[in-house]
C-alpha cells in the first residue's frame, strides 16, 4: 500500500496524519501542490487545514490547485482518497463527493470530542469497525455542516452512502449530538463506488491513548487490511 | 522644526536635545520619526529597564536568556523550549479581532525566528464583566481572533487563563504566550554580522497599515483611541504558515547570520536592534523594499508594522538559496541592503542619503529613567479592613452554585472550544484542567505550560501579587507532574509616570524576582505593557506569568480530575483559606480588601517539592492546587466524572466566618491530592517525613459532593447540578 498525503500551502494536518500512519505501522509521503502526479500512490489523503488561507470558502481554491487533475483521475479510476475536514471540503467543491460543507450552525468554531455512529462498516476505510458502533473522535471545524438537497441526501441515504453519523454518547441522533447542524447528523460519506471518504471529524488525532484515544486506529487499520 | 512634530510622535523636549546632541545636528523628520519609535517606552524599556534588572535571569537550565526575541530552556537530550509571552492590549481594545490575531501571529514569529517550531499558544486575557455588553463584544472578538489565527496557521491553542473585573473595562487585557522546540544545534540569533552580508526582507509587502502601532502602545487610552485604528494591523495566518514554513528551512539549511521578526515599529526596529546585537552598521536602499501600495513615503515604510515579514541576513552569496525557499513557499524576497562595518543605519533613497544615525543611538544609548515611586493610600485602607464579621449570607450549596457561575470561575470551555487546541497531535492534557501538558514527538519528555496571576491580589498587595502569580503558575505545574524550570512574563500595568503606578511596578517586580528566586525558575524574558488606562480608571496591575515545567516521562502526567471512584482525597496545606481578596468576598460582599499575610516562599518551594516526590513515587492519581472559589469549588472542578465526599479537619469554635474561609477561602500552598486507597499509608508518611500539614479528607465516588468541617455536615450539593453550573454559565452569557 503506498499512501500519499497531499500538501496544500495552508494545510496543518499533514505531518498530524503522517505521523499517523507511522503509529499505524505504515510509512506515508507527502504530495506537494503542484506536482500533476501522485506518483503511482494506492491511496490520496487530503489532509486537514486551511488550504490556500480559505478565506474564499472553504478548499474552493484547492480544487484548482496543480496536483487535483491527478487525484481526480486517481479517483476516477477507481483508487482510495480520503478528504478528512478541509479534505472533505475540497472533496466536495472538485465534485468527488455530493453536497457542500456549510458555515456551522452557532456560527462558531469547534473544536471537541464527538460521538459518531459507523453507519457502514463495508468500505474499504472502516471494515475493521463493527457496524452501529460508537467511537468518539475529535471535531475541529468552522465550516463542517453538511448540506444536500433533498434527492441527493435521499439517494445517499437509500445506497447506505452515510458512513459516520454524529451522536450522543448513548446513540442518540439530534439535539446536543450533532455539532455543526449537518443535515441527517452526516459526518462522513463516501462515493458510489466507495472509494473516494469524506469525513470532517480527525481520526488522525485518535490513534494513541496519550493524545484523543485510540477509536481512529481503525480507519487506518481497515485501509492496511486491504493491501492484499 | 516645531517642536509640535517630535512632541506628536511622543519625544520630549529633553529627548530631542539629546538627539541633537549625539548627532551633533539637527535631525530631519525621518530620523526624528526612527528615534520617537525607538525610543518609546514600547521599544526601549525606558522606564522599566532598571526594574527588570533585578529579575533572575540565569540556572544552567537557560540556553537563551533576555535579550533575544525568545527565552530557551534546556529540556535534556539536546531538546529545548523557546518561549515568550506579550501583550496585544490597545489594539485589541479598539480592533478585538484583529488586535487579538495579529497577537498570536507577532509572538509566534518570535518563536521561530529563534529556529524553534511552535508548537503552542495560551492566552491570558482580563476583561470588564459580562453584564456590560462592550465587554461581550470584546470577549466575543478576541476569541474569534485568536482561533481564526491559530487554528489557520494551525499552532493549537492549549490554555491560558481569564478574569472579569471592573477594573478592565474599556482596557482588556490580552497577553500571549508561544512556545516552540527546538534541537540546540539550529538556535538562531537576530544579530547582523559580517560586512559586507546582505540585508533581505522576507514574506509579505510593506503597506501602510500599523503605522505608529508602537507609539500607539505607548499612551493611554482615550476617546479618540477609535479614530487610531489605522494603526491596528491586520494579520494574514496563510500568509504566516508559509512564512514560518520558509524561515524554518533556512534556519536548517544553516545559511542565516541573523534573523528577526518585524514587529513593533517594523523596519526601524528590526535593523536598529539586528545592528546593535551585531555591534555593526545596517545600510537600506528604501527603493529596493517591495511594496504592496505606491507612493509610500520613507517615514511609512521604515515605520510600517505590516504583518508576517522577516528581516534576515544570510552569508553573501546564499541570496539565490533564500529566494529559491521562499519562492518554493510562494513568497518574495528582495535584498535591501548590507551589513556595514560603520555602527551607523544609514537609509537611501533614489541614491541619495535620507537618514544616517548611529545604531547604539537608537539602541543601548536609549534613555533610561528613574521614575519617582509612591505607596498609594488605598493600600493601607485595604489591608485595615476588618473581615471577622463575615456572616454567610446564604445557603453553603447556594454560594457554591453562584460561584460556580462567576465567569472568573466557570468552565471556559466556551472559549477552548472555539480554538483548535490538538492540532500537532502533541496536546496530552487538554484545556480545562490545570496546566497544559504536550508530548515533545520523538522524546519520552514532555512540557507543562500555564499561564497565571490574580490581579485583584495584586492591586491589594503587588509584592505578594507578583510572587504568587509566580507559586500559582509553580503550583499548576506541579500539580500535572511537571517540574517547573522557567518563566516568561507579560507586565501590564496603568501610566508608570504616575508615581503609584510605578510603585505597583516596582513592588510586583520584586515579587517576581524573589518567587523566581525561591523557586529557581529564572525570568527568560517577556514583555512590559503600560499605560493601560482609560480616562476612568487604571487597570489591575497584571504582572502575568507564563511557566514552563517538564516531565521526565509524559506518560506520567498527573490529571486535574478525579479519574475513578474510590480514591483516597487528601488535603495538602492549611484547611482554613483566605478571605482576603477572595472570589467569594468580591461577589458576595462587594468588597476587595484585607491583609494578606506575607508569602512564605521557602516553604512553597518545600511543598512543590513534596508534591513532585509524590509524583515520582507514582502515589498519586489527581493533583490540583486550591485557587479562586476555594476549596469548595477545587472539589468540584475535580468532580468531573465523580462525586467526593470530605470532612475538612477545621476547628470553628467561632461559626460563621470560619466555615466561609474553610469553604470558600483561598490562599497559597493549598492542594487536594488523590490517591489509591492502598497507597493511603505511604502516602502519608511521605508527608510526614516532609514536614507537611496533610490529612486524608475523605474518598471519591457517588454522584454528591458532600463536605464537613470538623464532623459537622456544611455542604452537601448534588455533583451534576454543580456541574451543570461550571460548565454551562459562560456559554447561557454569551450565547
Amino acid at each position: 500500500m503506498k499512501i500519499g498525503i497531499v500538501r496544500f500551502p495552508g494545510s496543518n494536518c499533514e505531518t498530524d496524519c503522517l505521523e499517523a500512519w507511522r503509529v499505524m505501522g505504515a510509512e506515508a509521503e507527502m504530495l506537494w501542490h503542484q506536482e500533476t502526479s501522485v506518483r503511482g500512490c494506492d491511496l490520496i489523503v487530503l489532509p486537514g487545514g486551511f488550504s490556500y488561507g480559505d478565506y474564499l470558502r472553504a478548499g474552493a481554491i484547492a480544487r484548482y490547485s496543480p496536483v487535483m487533475p491527478a487525484v481526480i483521475r486517481h479517483a476516477r479510476e477507481g483508487g482510495l482518497v480520503w478528504g478528512i475536514c478541509n479534505g472533505f471540503q475540497i472533496l466536495t467543491e472538485c465534485g468527488l463527493l455530493p453536497g457542500a460543507l456549510l458555515r456551522n450552525a452557532g456560527l462558531s468554531f469547534v473544536c471537541a470530542p464527538q460521538h459518531l455512529r459507523v453507519e457502514n462498516a463495508a468500505t474499504a476505510f472502516t471494515r475493521a469497525y463493527a457496524p452501529g458502533q460508537i467511537v468518539s473522535l475529535p471535531v475541529n471545524h468552522g465550516e463542517g455542516n453538511y448540506y444536500i438537497d433533498a434527492a441527493g441526501l435521499q439517494e445517499l441515504e437509500e445506497e447506505g452512502r452515510v458512513v459516520f453519523r454524529y451522536v450522543t454518547e448513548s446513540g442518540a441522533e439530534g439535539g446536543a449530538g450533532n455539532p455543526n447542524g449537518s443535515v441527517n447528523n452526516i459526518a462522513g460519506i463516501v462515493s458510489r463506488a466507495g472509494n473516494v471518504l469524506g469525513m470532517m471529524p480527525h481520526p488522525e488525532r485518535a490513534v494513541e491513548s496519550l493524545i484523543g484515544g485510540e477509536d481512529g486506529g481503525g480507519m487506518f487499520r481497515s485501509v492496511l487490511a486491504g493491501k492484499e | 522644526m516645531e517642536p509640535e512634530v517630535w512632541r506628536g510622535m511622543g519625544l520630549s523636549d529633553d529627548e530631542y536635545a539629546k538627539i541633537t546632541a549625539r548627532l551633533g545636528r539637527e535631525p530631519n523628520y525621518l530620523e526624528v520619526g526612527i528615534f520617537a519609535v525607538m525610543w518609546s517606552e514600547h521599544c526601549s524599556y525606558k522606564t522599566s529597564k532598571p526594574v527588570l534588572r533585578k529579575f533572575p535571569t540565569e540556572g544552567p537550565q537557560v540556553l537563551q536568556g533576555p535579550g533575544e526575541n525568545a527565552g530557551i530552556l534546556d529540556i535534556g537530550d539536546g531538546w529545548g523550549v523557546a518561549f515568550k509571552m506579550e501583550s496585544h492590549n490597545h489594539p485589541s481594545a479598539i480592533e478585538p479581532y484583529q488586535g487579538a490575531a495579529t497577537g498570536v501571529g507577532g509572538i509566534l514569529r518570535d518563536i521561530f525566528t529563534m529556529g524553534a517550531r511552535p508548537v503552542a499558544v495560551l492566552d491570558a486575557l482580563r476583561f470588564g464583566p459580562l453584564t456590560e455588553e462592550n465587554n461581550k463584544l470584546l470577549l466575543r472578538g478576541v476569541v474569534r481572533g485568536i482561533g481564526g489565527y491559530g487554528n489557520s496557521i494551525g499552532i493549537p491553542t492549549v490554555g491560558g487563563d481569564v478574569y472579569f473585573d471592573p477594573a478592565f473595562s474599556g482596557n482588556p487585557l490580552v497577553n500571549v504566550m508561544a512556545v516552540g522546540i527546538l534541537r540546540r544545534e539550529n538556535i538562531a540569533t537576530g544579530a547582523a554580522k559580517g560586512t559586507g552580508n546582505p540585508v533581505m526582507i522576507v514574506g509579505a509587502r510593506t503597506g501602510r497599515d500599523g503605522i505608529h502601532g508602537a507609539t500607539f502602545a505607548s499612551v493611554e487610552l482615550t476617546a479618540e483611541s477609535e479614530s487610531r485604528r489605522s494603526a491596528v494591523q491586520v494579520g494574514d495566518p496563510f500568509m504566516e504558515k508559509l512564512l514560518m514554513e520558509a524561515c524554518l528551512e533556512l534556519i536548517q539549511a544553516g545559511i542565516l547570520i541573523g534573523i528577526q521578526d518585524m514587529g513593533a515599529a517594523g523596519l526601524t526596529c528590526s535593523a536598529s536592534e539586528m545592528a546593535g546585537r551585531g555591534g555593526s552598521g545596517v545600510e537600506i536602499d528604501l527603493d529596493l523594499v517591495p511594496r504592496r501600495e505606491t507612493g509610500m513615503t520613507p517615514y511609512e515604510i521604515m515605520l510600517s508594522e505590516s504583518q508576517e515579514r522577516m528581516l534576515v541576513v544570510p552569508r553573501a552569496g546564499s541570496e539565490a538559496q533564500v529566494e529559491e525557499v521562499l519562492t518554493r513557499w510562494g513568497l518574495e524576497a528582495a535584498t535591501i541592503g548590507r551589513v556595514t562595518g560603520d555602527g551607523l543605519l544609514r537609509l537611501t533613497e533614489g541614491g541619495e542619503v535620507i537618514a544616517s544615525v548611529p545604531v547604539a543611538a537608537l539602541t543601548e544609548e536609549a534613555p533610561v529613567y528613574r521614575r519617582p515611586a509612591r505607596e498609594p493610600a488605598y493600600i493601607a485602607e485595604l489591608r485595615a479592613a476588618d473581615l471577622s464579621g463575615l456572616q454567610p449570607r446564604r445557603p453553603a450549596e447556594d454560594i457554591l452554585l453562584a460561584l460556580l457561575k462567576n465567569p472568573t470561575i466557570t468552565g471556559k470551555s466556551w472559549i477552548y472550544r472555539q480554538y483548535d487546541h490538538q492540532v500537532g497531535t502533541n496536546t496530552a492534557a487538554l484545556p480545562g484542567g490545570g496546566a497544559a501538558v504536550l508530548r515533545i514527538r520523538g522524546a519520552r519528555r514532555g512540557i507543562a505550560l500555564t499561564t497565571d496571576c490574580n490581579s485583584r491580589l495584586t492591586y491589594m498587595d503587588p509584592f505578594y501579587g507578583g510572587a504568587w502569580a509566580v507559586a500559582e503558575a509553580a503550583q499548576n505545574i506541579v500539580c500535572a507532574g511537571a517540574r517547573p524550570l522557567g518563566i516568561t512574563d507579560c507586565l501590564n500595568f496603568g501610566n508608570p509616570e504616575r508615581p503609584e503606578i510605578f510603585w505597583q511596578f516596582e513592588q510586583a517586580c520584586a515579587g517576581v524576582a524573589a518567587a523566581c528566586t525561591a523557586f529557581d525558575t529564572p525570568v527568560t524574558g517577556g514583555n512590559v505593557s503600560f499605560y493601560n488606562e482609560t480616562p476612568e480608571r487604571a487597570i489591575y496591575p497584571t504582572p502575568m506569568i507564563g511557566m514552563v515545567g517538564l516531565l521526565e516521562d509524559v506518560e506520567r502526567l498527573c490529571p486535574a480530575v478525579f479519574p475513578a471512584a474510590g480514591d483516597k482525597i487528601f488535603l495538602l496545606g492549611s484547611a482554613e483559606g483566605l478571605l482576603a481578596g477572595s472570589e467569594y468576598l468580591s461577589q458576595f460582599e462587594g468588597l476587595v480588601a484585607g491583609a494578606l499575610p506575607p508569602l512564605d516562599l521557602p516553604a512553597l518551594k518545600k511543598r512543590l517539592d513534596f508534591v513532585l516526590t509524590a509524583h515520582e513515587g507514582g502515589l498519586l492519581t489527581a493533583a490540583s492546587d486550591i485557587a479562586e472559589g476555594g476549596f469548595a469549588v477545587a472539589l468540584t472542578e475535580m468532580a468531573a466524572a465523580v462525586g467526593a465526599r470530605v470532612d475538612l479537619p477545621v476547628d470553628l469554635p467561632g461559626g460563621g466566618g470560619g466555615i466561609l474561609a474553610a469553604l470558600f477561602g483561598e490562599g497559597p500552598g493549598r492542594y487536594i491530592l488523590t490517591a489509591a486507597a492502598g497507597a493511603e499509608r505511604e502516602l502519608t508518611a511521605l508527608a510526614a517525613k516532609w514536614g507537611q500539614p496533610f490529612a486524608c479528607i475523605g474518598v471519591t465516588g457517588g454522584d454528591r459532593l458532600t463536605i464537613a468541617l470538623g464532623g459537622a455536615a456544611a455542604l452537601n450539593a448534588e455533583r451534576a447540578r454543580c456541574r451543570a453550573a461550571y460548565e454551562n454559565a459562560l456559554g447561557d452569557l454569551m450565547d
